[in-house]
């Protein structure tokens, strides 16, 4: 009874309470990754994104209760030929106007075109691909993943103040592989590394696990690596993890690995502590009973915009937390050590990018000395004099 | 586009961390200040110091001038004062350092539970409570013997705490439950929690003990708590991560620090609604790193001073227009603030350089630096 009372003073008192209760209804829309993974500590769960949603709905319904909203995520899974549009619909059905997008980037453009007439606003949590944020952006996309040019400027910032400017970069044979490779190449050109030399490594298919595997890895990385021209990094652009994971210990000469295995930059890491991580890392192991991943982390994260926007507009119309999100006022904390906002000249999440070794954080970009006249987080990735973007 | 990296550190720092440079490591850390000064609180490291760090070899020659003129500076601006101990928490060092006040020198250093962070000394300053995250207790320091007495069961992972103005109930965030836990000081019991938001942080009670706030770091709140009742009477929406917050002495207004959205936010305690926020600004500061933690009042509630973090500095604002007045460059990433009972002093606990600021409070300058253990976190001063 007490708590009852104690719940309706809530009720009167909270700052911008309705006097309804406001309901806000956010759509999973997730992609079934790959097994195929090099680690089996990679090999996605089965509630892989959804996980990380839904302590980000739990998160704002804390929240809600006092100010009288609630928050819901419902799940939409999609396996291989599932058609986005059919699944999109069937949670517009439901009365979801936000959507947590875990797609590739051709089934995030069409769910993109469909949400336009529903008004519905998407938040893209794992497709790193530039040209979302450029040629392609798209007004109604958030993006809350970082680009791959974040990701590449994060690891080259780190790697330049290491004095480690001279790679040799292999790249996998598949062509989000060369997109990575791209990135790679254009960080180097923007802070002044060098690639002395690039190798391909073909894919031939096949699976990664055998009972005998590192005997075969053993001798052919050796191989890969040898007769490189002098080098100090070995860079690994291999986004579908055919290589870059077997590579460290394994070079010819005696080099640190980075980029798609050893030292590798990316939004979340569960081994992340700082600035508060550890309190998230707790509560998501205690729910899940697993570690959180980047795409679990980019969802929460997602599902936390939503309820601050909601929460301080007092609203669940997409077009009006859209806006709030695009304002000056609008700041998220994330666990990062600094605010993150938008980038309002193409809805990319401003972000710091962390350096993990799989078992630690290494370093924390951006790093200190590179300057900006208007967020340092703008050294990472494309800046707005650069932008292709045009938002309609 | 073609980005330079500016203030590069040679790739060789680690080996002369190691040559007698006690700098060497916070040289290393340094979110460089634009600025050397002649008579420094703090090792200054401007953008000279680095450049002559690259050519290996001049650092500790830098060292050694850097302390000549911090103890002279000392020498001639510490004029007798009254001999409190204050009690600073090293977060990494799993200690507590004691400062003499007088003579503005560590004297000793205590090893207590991981991770101790929120400290608060009773009443008579016979005791002192030590939030121990790691060991999920808040430890109980006899001040005289400075010997670890007991502990009070805290809930996981406790970070700050509030005492009542009589002393003898503690109230103590539990993060990982979204709750405040009361705990009586007497029996060593919990005694009843209250449920927040999501991450409760920052504790303090009005100076009447009527009210206690609650600000949770991941719902954005300050929560007005009866404690009375035990009931939430308001919940005031406040900017990014609120962490901090401080009564004025006479309870007239309630400041709360928001880390992450880099402002502090006035609230009206009586009419339970926010009145203003207060934002910061210096020139080449990035917005991000201008994070306000620690806020404290003088006693006639004109001043206030406020951590910022990572910033390095620690805001003078006049607390009754809140127009900032001053910032005062300290140590880096400062964190909790403590007034000498006098007045005279302020002390900063300053976690990435280890050490602690001594703000003149008069003179509004920074008169010295007092090394003490790894991430000194918060501090106190007791009252004899």
């Amino acid at each position: 009874m007490k708590s009852l009372v104690a719940a309706f003073c809530l009720l009167l008192l909270a700052a911008p309470a309705a006097a309804e209760t406001l309901n806000v209804k956010v759509g999973v829309l997730r992609e079934t990754h790959s097994r195929e993974t090099i680690s089996i500590l990679d090999i996605p769960a089965a509630d892989d994104t959804l996980a990380g949603a839904l302590l980000g709905t739990a998160d704002n319904n804390t929240t809600g209760k006092f100010t009288n909203q609630t928050f819901e995520a419902i799940d939409a899974r999609l396996e291989e030929g599932d058609d986005v549009v059919v699944a999109l619909d069937s949670l517009f059905d439901k009365g979801a106007l936000f959507i947590i997008a875990d797609l590739s980037p051709e089934r995030l453009l069409a769910a993109s075109e469909r949400a336009k007439p529903k008004g519905a606003l998407l938040f893209n949590v794992s497709a790193t691909d530039d040209r979302l944020r450029e040629d392609d952006c798209r007004a109604n996309v958030v993006h809350v993943a970082p680009t791959r040019s974040m990701l590449a400027d994060g690891l080259t910032q780190y790697l330049v103040w290491k004095q480690w400017r001279r790679w040799l970069l292999i790249k996998g044979s598949h062509p989000k592989d060369e997109l990575l490779a791209q990135a790679l190449r254009n960080s180097a050109k923007k802070f002044g590394a060098k690639i002395v030399e690039e190798r391909l490594y073909e894919d031939t298919g096949g699976g990664r696990r055998s009972d005998s595997g590192s005997v075969q890895t053993q001798r052919q990385m050796p191989l890969l690596t040898q007769n490189a021209s002098a080098y100090d990094a070995l860079i690994a652009a291999d986004e579908s993890d055919v290589f870059g994971g077997y590579l460290p210990y394994r070079t010819w000469d005696p080099r640190p690995v980075a980029g798609s295995a050893g030292l590798t930059p990316t939004n979340w890491d569960p081994a992340h502590e700082q600035w508060g991580a550890l309190q998230l890392q707790n509560r998501f192991i205690q729910t899940f009973r697993r570690l959180m991943n980047a795409r679990d982390n980019a969802a929460w994260l997602a599902m936390r915009m939503i309820g601050e926007a909601a929460t301080r507009t007092a609203s669940n119309d997409p077009e009006k937390l859209r806006l709030y999100m695009l304002g000056k006022d609008f700041s998220i904390a994330a666990f990062k050590g600094v605010r993150l906002t938008l980038r309002p000249w193409n809805l990319q999440l401003r972000q710091p990018i962390l350096l993990s070794d799989g078992r630690i954080i290494v370093s924390v970009s951006p790093q200190e000395g590179f300057l900006h006249q208007t967020s340092e987080l703008d050294t990472l990735g494309l800046d707005q004099p650069e932008t292709k973007c045009k938002l309609n | 586009m073609q980005i330079e990296l500016t203030n590069a550190p040679s790739p060789t720092l680690p080996r002369w961390r190691g040559r007698g440079s006690r700098f060497g490591l916070s040289t290393m850390l340094a979110r460089l200040p634009r600025h050397g000064r002649a008579c420094p609180g703090h090792p200054r490291v401007g953008p000279n110091a680095v450049d002559a760090s690259n050519k290996r070899g001049h650092d500790a020659s830098y060292a050694i001038s850097v302390t000549m003129a911090a103890s002279l500076c000392a020498a001639l601006s510490v004029t007798p004062a009254h001999a409190y101990k204050a009690y600073v928490s090293n977060e990494k060092g799993n200690s507590i350092t004691v400062i003499d006040t007088d003579k503005l020198d560590a004297t000793a250093t205590v090893k207590v539970g991981r991770r101790p962070r929120g400290v608060a000394l009773n009443k008579d300053g016979s005791e002192l409570y030590i939030c121990a995250g790691d060991d999920d207790a808040i430890q109980v320091l006899d001040t005289k013997t400075l010997k670890i007495t007991g502990k009070l069961p805290s809930g996981p992972d406790p970070e700050l705490l509030a005492l009542s103005p009589d002393g003898n109930v503690i109230y103590v965030s539990n993060e990982n439950d979204n709750l405040v836990t009361l705990i009586d000081v007497k029996k060593k019991e919990m005694i009843g929690d209250i449920p927040v938001g999501v991450e409760p942080e920052g504790m303090a009670v009005s100076p009447d003990g009527k009210l206690l706030v609650n600000t949770s770091e991941t719902t954005n709140m300050a929560h007005l708590i009866d404690t009375q009742s035990k009931e939430i009477v308001a919940n005031i929406l406040v900017d990014g991560r609120p962490r901090f917050a401080e009564f004025k002495k006479d309870g007239s207004e309630l400041w709360v620090s928001s880390e992450v959205g880099g402002t502090v936010a006035v609230i009206d305690p009586a009419k339970r609604e926010l009145k203003q926020k207060i934002s910061f600004e210096m020139p080449a500061m990035s917005k991000e790193a201008i994070q306000p933690i620690g806020i404290s009042f003088t006693r006639d509630g004109k001043r206030a001073f406020v951590a910022l973090g990572p910033a390095n500095r620690v805001a003078v604002i006049d607390a009754e227009t809140k127009r900032i007045e001053k910032y005062l460059l300290v140590g880096q990433r400062v964190w909790h603030l403590a007034f000498t009972p006098d007045e005279k002093y302020l002390l900063t606990a300053n976690g990435v350089s280890n050490d602690v600021s001594v703000i003149d409070v008069a003179s509004l300058k920074v008169v010295k630096s007092i090394p003490v253990g790894a991430f000194p976190w918060g501090v106190v001063v007791a009252p004899q």
